[in-house]
């Protein structure tokens, strides 16, 4: 109950600045620090509690961004529409990918879904219809009622998307799932000697991980008023999503969300202050640093002060 | 679409000598990830790091294979010190190893990217030698002599490695710690100095197979990314550890991929490789030679 009024908070909080007079680029980075709490806890859904490695956030991320573009153009879906059916297309990838952990474990299927990725891209390069390589100007729609700028509502709907990706999280985690994918990850053959449906779980948590990121993409398109394969599909939404899970902690739904608005925030002031580049490689040597140094991630380190103990 | 016997040679023809490069430059791979069961994903950014080397090095009038050459024993070390780091902080913690090694290693692939872009930009870098850009005309046929430097040395590395492996006493202690390590500690060998051996020989390895690289074409910091999907396809498709296996495999992509850019053109290319490895990962995991 405590989580659902915080929650609750927190969607009124973010509509409330919304319509607040704050500056308009506070909402243009904020915008991405939740694309990345969406990303990173889509992808402990299993990578920390399954303990399959996924790099293919981009394709899903890619995914649900081109999905967008396509009913946009197609039938001038409005933004709920675009999301819902990037979710269903991520969803469905999700599901694809997880057939894979049929057969493949640890690096095999890490690699496996980098391969998703760079096919996603390919066929997005030569589909002419939502631009190719060069990519398509898109116009942004009319701003809704009550919020004076689109970056704003953007703003709103991400917040909401995050609120929406933490609680399904939580409630995997704290249920049977949850604790089947743990049996998953600690040893899949006695998980599924005792007896634990191990490859429905994982295609759950696939599902769900790809639906959640391909939602996460679709705003993506309207954003930037632009959409381009090779910044869509980039290898840094992986190390970002990854880096944001493993730096938080792994084992709980609080660790990505941590990790994100930590790591967030970092690359956004880096970006500005300093370099596009060094933003990238900052978070390259703290998911280097972390991963050596405190693999349990932030949540490792400060666990004696936390009110949940695990 | 345009389709004749002529081009279907060419493209078989060029598919030969790229498949042999490509073998060339996964080899490192095959031994690092291969035999030894490190999840290697820095493996191409190690690569591109060579090209550069190979690239500052060659500017100061040095051939380019020379400089490659005359890098290994520097990226024999670098090997050696990123294999022991991976084992005292992973390997030997056991159990969560996987995970985290994998995010480590690419972690330290993106580091040594943005460290390039960083270092030199995003600009293409060439090297110049008297076989880049000129090419022999055979017949109606005509083949970059970069071409056939690259097969040639692409060959020589393949060989050389290959009996390595399976005629010096060394090599044999590398196939068996692939195969059971236990068995070898029981017989008394450290495990650990010979894997260290050989992740240093794989990475040694790499800065010939990174000359190559920029020898073939210009290289960008980024080039590593496609790499991924090349390297890991011709490891994964040989069967890991095999090295006959691995100009097999390399010599299947190369054709594979020559034939698609003729049939499709270059937008389709990337594709090729990471198709494959899927189809391959999803059908024959063990790959064709698989132990």
């Amino acid at each position: 109950m405590k989580f659902w009024i915080a929650m609750g908070v927190l969607a009124a909080a973010a509509i409330g600045l919304a319509l607040s007079p704050v500056n308009e680029y506070f909402f243009y980075a904020a915008y991405v620090v939740l694309t990345y709490v969406v990303l990173a806890t889509a992808w402990n859904i299993l990578g920390g509690y399954a303990g399959y490695v996924n790099f293919g956030t981009p394709a899903f991320f890619g995914i649900g961004a081109y999905a967008a573009v396509v009913l946009m153009r197609w039938l001038h879906a409005p933004l709920a529409l675009q999301i819902a059916a990037a979710a269903l297309m991520g969803g469905l990838l999700g599901f694809g990918v997880g057939m894979l952990t049929l057969r493949l474990r640890g690096i095999f299927f890490a690699i496996a879904t980098v391969a998703v990725i760079f096919i996603m891209e390919t066929l997005m390069i030569n589909w002419r219809y939502v631009g190719g390589a060069t990519g398509l100007q898109l116009i942004r729609p009319d701003v809704m009622a009550p919020f004076a700028s689109y970056t704003r509502m953007l703003f709103v709907v991400m917040a909401l998307m995050a609120i929406a990706a933490v609680a399904i999280a939580r409630y995997i985690q704290d249920s049977w799932i949850g604790r089947g994918l743990r049996a998953v990850r600690d040893s899949e053959e006695a998980a599924e000697a005792n007896g634990v449906p191990t490859l429905r779980l994982k295609l759950l948590a696939c599902t769900v991980m790809g639906a959640l990121m391909a939602a996460a993409g679709a705003p993506m398109p309207m954003y930037l008023s632009f959409i381009e394969p090779a910044s869509t599909f980039n290898l840094s939404y992986t190390v970002g999503a990854l880096g944001s899970a493993i730096i938080g902690g792994m084992s709980h739904w609080l660790g990505p969300i941590v990790g994100a608005l930590l790591l967030g925030s970092l690359q956004q002031i880096i970006t500005v202050t300093i370099s596009g580049e060094v933003n990238v490689l900052v978070v390259g040597v703290l998911l280097v640093l972390f991963v050596v140094l405190a693999p349990q991630g932030l949540l490792g380190l400060f666990k004696r002060w936390l009110p949940f103990s695990r | 679409m345009i389709f004749s016997f002529d081009l279907l040679f060419e493209a078989i023809l060029f598919g030969i000598l790229l498949g042999c490069f490509y073998a060339a430059v996964s080899i490192g791979l095959s031994v690092s990830f291969g035999l030894l069961d490190v999840p290697h994903v820095a493996h191409p950014a190690i690569m591109v790091f060579g090209s550069y080397c190979t690239y500052i090095v060659a500017s100061h009038g040095l051939d380019p294979i020379l400089s490659g050459v005359v890098l290994m024993p520097a990226f024999f070390v670098l090997g050696v010190l990123i294999y022991r780091f991976y084992y005292e902080t992973f390997e030997r913690r056991g159990a969560d190893a996987a995970v985290r090694g994998l995010a480590f290693f690419f972690g330290l692939a993106f580091i040594i990217e943005v460290g390039l872009i960083l270092g030199f930009g995003v600009d293409q870098r060439t090297v110049q030698a008297p076989y880049i850009g000129s090419s022999l005309a055979l017949g109606d046929y005509r083949i970059p002599y970069r071409m056939l430097v690259a097969f040639g040395v692409a060959l020589v590395l393949t060989f050389a490695l290959t009996l390595y492996l399976s005629k010096t006493f060394t090599g044999r202690a590398i196939k068996a710690v692939a195969q059971d390590e236990p068995a070898l500690r029981l017989m008394g060998a450290n495990p650990v100095r010979i894997k260290q051996w050989a992740f240093g020989i794989a990475t040694g390895v790499s800065a010939l197979a990174g000359a190559m690289l920029i020898i073939i074409g210009p290289v960008e910091p980024a080039l590593d990314r496609v790499y991924i999907g090349r390297t890991f396809c011709v490891v994964v498709l040989a069967g890991l550890g095999s090295m006959t296996g691995t100009l097999a495999a390399g010599l299947i992509l190369g054709i594979a991929e020559s034939i698609v850019l003729m049939l499709f053109g270059a937008s389709w290319a990337p594709a090729v490789a990471f198709g494959l490895l899927l189809i391959v990962l999803g059908i024959r995991p063990q790959g064709l030679f698989g132990r």
